[in-house]
């Protein structure tokens, strides 16, 4: 399980937690989210722009 | 004065004194300039009063920010941390919600108490709808916060008029589409005020439907599920605006209505000045590059940032929408706007003008240097406007050209 932050906010989508407010079940794998999801805090990045922190 | 201080490694210490700090406590009082037309009315007795507020809005904060000048005082990077953390500035805009209701209340027991004339009724109906405008301000500073309570209020401040999608679809659907022709929030050169307000007042509201229709079907929810952040500040809506009908009688039924459309206005003047015709190019894989600095139009005046929660700093509001108001930072070179926003939402409302002070303006940008494959245009008006300023120079510093 990783960890990808947005590299406008800080934001960390960790594929543990998932993002249950916006949808993704815990356990959601970074791969698995649609290729439309943006950051769900700042809204200006999309998923090609975030960055791996942790695997 | 609050000091904040931090140990830099190589720097030493560094200290900074926000010299804004205790400004901010102005934020609680403008329901006094909201209510300065029923104060003098019962003073005078005259019933023409109550255009005061509509003129210390759009004439009086201009006066003041051309009085009191351009404030470009930026928090160093390494004291932001602090400046995020400090419950004073988080505390402000908070306590500033409730006050958008009790105006709207006392509006309505006004108007539904005193015998009025037409002209009286309009003009306390619009101030009552420029001073929910400013609520949807303070919902936009709040609704960009992370924290669950600030989300909350956002969503009663945007109740006072009926606007609950705002942050919905101004968060996941303006900030993403920001400066491009798919955005109904960004204005397109060619493009009146009237034009634009017809077009993006119900596309904001279908684009922030659509956004949280689509987050609570992920999340195996119906759109009415009472999670809904748009229909819960709808239904704040409907309690609030349905009681003061029930208390008041039929009369609110107009007052609401205008005072509700007044408000949106407010934000329709904020979405018409922002980004007018500025426009992000495409990548070489179909998308946009990233919102740039270049991208909004700022304005970086005391009185009327003050007024706004430093909206007008807003190319690093786009940078960094979760960024709070207190740390948001002025740059020098980017899109200028004149005068403050306020002074702005006056000019837009004169399309002629509007036009003779932002099209050179816009032309003479460095990164647009009058190439209108730059520039976010109106459909069908590219051929028209390149005619009209065909031979302009562009060269010129953009300050010099209004």
């Amino acid at each position: 399980m990783a960890k990808y932050i947005c590299p406008g906010c800080g934001y960390q989508y960790n594929e543990v937690l998932g993002e249950p407010r916006e949808g993704y079940v815990p356990g959601t794998a970074f791969s698995d989210l649609p290729e439309g999801f943006v950051c769900p805090d700042c809204a200006v990045r999309a998923k090609e722009d975030f960055e791996l922190v942790e695997e | 004065m609050h000091q904040f201080t931090v140990q830099h490694p190589e720097q030493g210490e560094i200290i900074y004194q926000d010299r804004k700090r205790y400004l901010w406590l102005v934020s609680l009082l403008y329901p006094l300039i909201a209510l300065s037309g029923i104060g003098l009315f019962y003073l005078t007795g005259n019933q023409w009063v109550f255009v005061v507020p509509l003129v210390i809005a759009y004439i009086g904060i201009s006066a003041l920010d051309w009085l009191i000048g351009e404030d470009r005082n930026n928090p160093p990077e390494e004291i932001v941390p602090q400046l995020e953390a400090d419950a004073y500035y988080r505390w402000l805009p908070i306590l500033t919600v409730p006050m958008h209701l009790l105006v709207l209340v006392i509006f309505a027991w006004f108007i539904a108490n005193h015998d009025l004339g037409l002209p009286a009724f309009l003009m306390l109906t619009l101030t009552a709808g420029l001073y929910s405008g400013l609520g949807i301000n303070t919902a936009h500073e709040l609704g960009h916060k992370k924290p669950a309570l600030e989300r909350w209020m956002a969503r009663v401040a945007l109740a006072a008029s009926g606007y609950g999608h705002f942050c919905v679809e101004h968060n996941r659907g303006h900030h993403r589409h920001v400066a491009t022709p798919e955005d109904p929030a960004s204005s397109k050169m060619g493009e009146n005020i009237y034009q634009f307000a017809w077009a993006e007042i119900p596309a904001g509201f279908r684009r922030g439907w659509a956004c949280e229709k689509e987050r609570m079907e992920r999340q195996g929810k119906s759109v009415w599920h009472p999670t809904n952040e748009v229909l819960q500040s709808y239904a704040l809506t409907l309690v609030i605006q349905g009681a003061l009908i029930v208390a008041f009688g039929w009369i609110m039924l107009p007052f609401l209505l205008l005072q509700n459309f007044f408000g949106w206005w407010q934000l329709t003047s904020a979405n018409y000045i922002e980004h007018y015709g500025l426009l992000r190019q495409r990548k070489p894989n179909g998308g946009y590059e990233h919102c740039q600095p270049w991208h909004s139009w700022n304005a970086d005046y005391l009185a009327s940032n003050l007024l706004l929660f430093q909206l007008e700093r807003h190319s690093d509001h786009h940078a960094h929408p979760t960024r709070r108001y207190q740390s948001l930072r002025s740059f020098p070179s980017l899109p200028t706007l004149p005068t403050g926003y306020s002074g702005m939402y006056a000019l837009a409302m004169v399309p002629a003008l509007w036009y003779r002070v932002m099209d050179k303006r816009l032309l003479a940008l460095p990164h647009i240097a009058g190439d209108f494959d730059k520039i976010n245009i109106a459909p069908g008006r590219r051929a028209e406007l390149e005619a009209r300023y065909a031979g302009v120079s562009v060269q010129q510093p953009a300050v010099q050209e209004a």
